[in-house]
């Protein structure tokens, strides 16, 4: 359409014009490349984006693919014998008796049980594996709740060891020879027995979000590092919101401008930008060297955070205040508020969706932080549940990074799983900010 | 502007109760704190679970350091803020040692728990190695005798195995190892490389004439990519020589066990490395593992008596123990005999 428009304006032009005749003559020759230039561009555009949603795809998938049967557990079906002899229990025991007894004894008795023909040393090693070092924890948990158990037999449901899990998931590849793989035949015989028997069972992986760390696979879970998560977020959340706020109101609304308020603004702007891991060096300085704060506690991590946040927080508020047109301000005033009143009666109300939005961007990136976390302790193996500010605790994208560095492959499930959790998180979060600012945004 | 002039009473009400609970946690501390080397946290980590869920105790914090990092936080001095276990991979230096003489930390009980060895592998379906340490310092070194004779120093020309010794196979060095910050790097370093260069004639001459050359020459590693650093991650590194059965890999023997479907470890100066050749020393390559106790701390901070028990217990660092299953050589039956009574008695440690 150009073209011909062009062309029936070159045919309108009089002879006598000849130099505008031979500009446009010009431009219709550059035509064809200016096009093919945006096309070009158009094209790299496409490609980019294509590269990257495929890229993200692929992490997703082998992710989800990795860590889906970390949802799962598999349990092996015991009667066990809970007689005092092998529990190694005295008349009357007390809690401390009961908690010491020797429980995974009276699991090995009830394998061997299952399996009366095991009589060698190392074929009976090769069978305990069947059950999760952590079974004991679960007997031990059952027995100390109810005492009268002692000398009956119960029969209990316990998770399976890492490598017989393993097989029963199709990880072990059979295929290689006897002597390389951790799986031997014979365990293999054993487990498709006692698969046959229906004593194996899948269930829907429970320990993985009630309980802590722990260094067997089958008994790890994200409990500790997700309420270490909370604790932290929640000390950035109640410290850096209030006080990003304010700072931007007084900068934006009340602040005279001259050389320093220019100064504070560079340097805000300049610690947005800072490494992370500068700000771990700086509370370890103060508020564990200084301060005397406990190390590996969720209130450290939280005051680190803030400071990591603020920034982010103060730079998006003003943003949206600056963004509240003048002539609110100018209404308010008019009818006779106060500057104070205009404030925090008009502005803030309607900066209100955009402070939002920067601040749970601000907590989101604050949840997937360890660097400045691995200066003030909580990279830590950490096994009970924080419940105040002062336990020491981890959080999740910790909690991955150690499990991602453990042997047991079991791991490699979990490390899958717990990043699945956080991008959960981390996409809830982010989605709320996507409906705060749909809802209470207004165009002027 | 109710809401928002809520905000400063919250931060202030919060402010009062952390700031009561934080005093009180830290004048008494009832976990044991643990820092240190990243080799011995697999195993620690175990030890300390179990001693959770069997005694009255918390489960004690474990800090992942390294070595050094843990020595020096360790040495701070004496008192509840500070660690009251650093686990290492090797054994307290002479100067560690007396830094935390000078902070007040004289009395210091040594553990020496097992050994883990460090093996050379390759995926499985690459061809086994057999090395020995002299060849693996002409691969890995920056700088080797020149191969034309003499005693001259030159930068490593060795492309291949083969150009090594011709009994190894023709393909191109590439070997997959840790970073120099990492525990194993040093071990590696210190037991193969310099292992190595001492039974190289001209080299070994150099210990006695200029030791400082010879530490430089048997420590320093390639840089011209036949030698490349993957991160402290062993799964990593065994993830690479899946995919790239021409690379041998620098790991510790608990992945090696864990991992024995997919990598084969080389065998080095003739022994493959396994419990029986490692504990008996015969296998080169392993490094002691070793936690260290303040004396003052047991009794304040409760369970660090029956802490040391439950580590030093047959059950555990025994040849049955649980901690072999996670792929830690235990000691001799005697010297474990022997320094489980001396811990048991809390002996401090000299250093001589």
């Amino acid at each position: 359409m150009n073209n011909d428009s062009l062309e029936s304006t070159s045919e309108a032009i009089p002879p006598e014009t000849t130099m505008v005749s031979d500009t446009t003559e010009k431009v219709r020759k550059s035509l064809g490349r200016r096009y093919a230039r945006e096309k070009r561009f158009k094209l790299f555009g496409v490609i980019a984006i294509t590269a990257s949603l495929s890229f993200l795809a692929v992490l997703i998938i082998s992710i989800t693919i990795r860590g889906l049967p970390a949802f799962k557990q598999t349990f092996l079906n015991l009667d066990v014998t809970l007689d005092a002899d092998t529990l190694d229990l005295g008349e009357n025991p007390d809690q401390d008796a009961l908690r010491k007894a020797n429980y995974n004894g009276a699991i090995k008795n009830s394998l061997l049980e299952l399996f009366p023909d095991v009589k060698k040393r190392k074929e009976k090693k090769a069978l305990y594996k069947f059950v999760s070092n952590g079974g004991q924890y679960d007997l031990q948990a059952k027995v100390m709740a109810d005492p009268t158990l002692i000398g009956q037999t119960i029969n209990v449901w316990l998770p399976v060891g890492d490598d017989a899990s393993g097989y029963l998931r199709g990880h072990i590849d059979t295929s290689v020879p006897e002597k390389k793989r951790r799986f031997k035949n014979n365990q293999i015989t054993w487990i498709e027995e006692l698969r046959a028997d229906n004593k194996v069972q899948t269930k829907f992986n429970r320990t993985f979000f009630s309980r802590g760390d722990s260094r067997e696979p089958e008994m790890a879970g994200i409990k500790g590092s997700l309420f270490g998560s909370i604790l932290t977020l929640m000390v950035t959340l109640v410290l850096s919101f209030p006080i990003a706020v304010a700072t931007a109101i007084y900068l934006e609304e009340f602040a005279p401008k001259n050389r320093w308020t220019d100064i504070i603004e560079v340097n805000i702007n300049n610690l947005a930008a800072v490494p992370s891991i500068v700000f771990g060096l700086l509370g370890l300085a103060i508020f564990i060297n200084f301060f005397n704060l406990p190390r590996s506690a969720p209130i450290v991590g939280g005051l680190v955070l803030s400071l990591m946040t603020l920034p982010t927080i103060i730079i998006s508020a003003r943003a949206a205040l600056k963004s509240v047109p003048p002539s609110i301000r100018d209404a308010a005033l008019g009818l006779g508020a106060s500057n104070l009143q205009v404030v925090f009666h008009h502005v803030l109300p309607l900066a209100m969706p955009g402070i939002l939005t920067g601040t749970i961007i601000g907590m989101a990136q604050a949840l997937g932080e360890t660097a400045p976390l691995l200066m003030i302790g909580m990279v830590a193996f950490i096994v009970d549940v924080p419940n105040a500010l002062t336990d020491p605790a981890t959080v999740l994208p910790v909690q991955i990074f150690q499990w991602a560095d453990l042997p047991e492959k079991g791991f490699v499930e979990k490390t899958s799983a717990a990043i699945m959790v956080l991008l959960g998180v981390l996409i809830a979060m982010n989605a709320i900010a996507v409906l705060l600012r749909r809802k209470f945004e207004r165009k002027w | 502007m109710t809401r928002i002039s809520a905000f400063p009473k919250i931060v202030i009400a919060a402010t009062l109760v952390y700031t009561s609970g934080i005093t009180t946690a830290q004048s008494a501390r009832d976990q044991i704190s643990i820092v240190g080397s990243s080799t011995v946290y697999p195993f620690a980590t175990v030890v300390a679970e179990k001693f959770g869920q069997t005694s009255r105790h918390k489960t004690p914090k474990i800090e992942s350091t390294g070595s050094g990092g843990g020595m020096k936080l360790f040495c701070n001095g004496i008192g509840v803020e500070h660690p009251d276990i650093t686990n290492s991979s090797r054994r307290i230096k002479k100067g560690e040692f007396e830094s935390c003489a000078e902070n007040g930390v004289t009395e210091i009980i040594e553990v020496l728990i097992g050994y883990d060895g460090i093996t050379l592998s390759n995926s499985i379906d690459a061809d086994l190695f057999e090395l020995t340490r002299e060849d693996i310092f002409l691969a890995l070194a920056k700088e080797v005798p020149d191969p034309a004779g003499g005693d001259e120093l030159v930068e490593n020309p060795y492309q291949q195995w083969s150009d090594v010794n011709p009994e190894l196979p023709e393909i191109d060095i590439e070997v997959i190892g840790p970073p120099p910050t990492s525990g194993t790097r040093d071990a590696f370093v210190e037991l193969a490389m310099e292992g190595g260069c001492k039974s190289v004639a001209s080299i070994a001459a150099l210990k006695e004439s200029d030791s400082q050359k010879f530490k430089e020459v048997c420590h320093t590693i390639r840089e011209d990519g036949a030698f490349i650093e993957a991160g402290e991650n062993d799964n990593l590194i065994v993830q690479k020589l899946e995919a790239n059965p021409d690379a041998l890999g620098i790991f510790g023997f608990s992945f090696l066990e864990q991992n024995s479907d997919l990598v084969q470890p080389s065998y080095i100066d003739g022994f493959e490395p396994t419990f029986e050749s490692i504990a008996d020393g015969s296998y080169p390559i392993s490094r002691p593992l070793y936690f260290y106790v303040k004396k003052a701390h047991i009794g304040v901070i409760p369970g660090i008596d029956e802490f040391l028990a439950e580590f030093t217990s047959e059950g555990a660092w025994g040849e049955e123990g649980y901690l072999t299953d996670k792929g830690m050589i235990p000691l001799a039956d005697d010297i474990r005999e022997k320094s489980a009574a001396s811990i048991a008695a809390f002996e401090t440690m000299t250093m001589d």
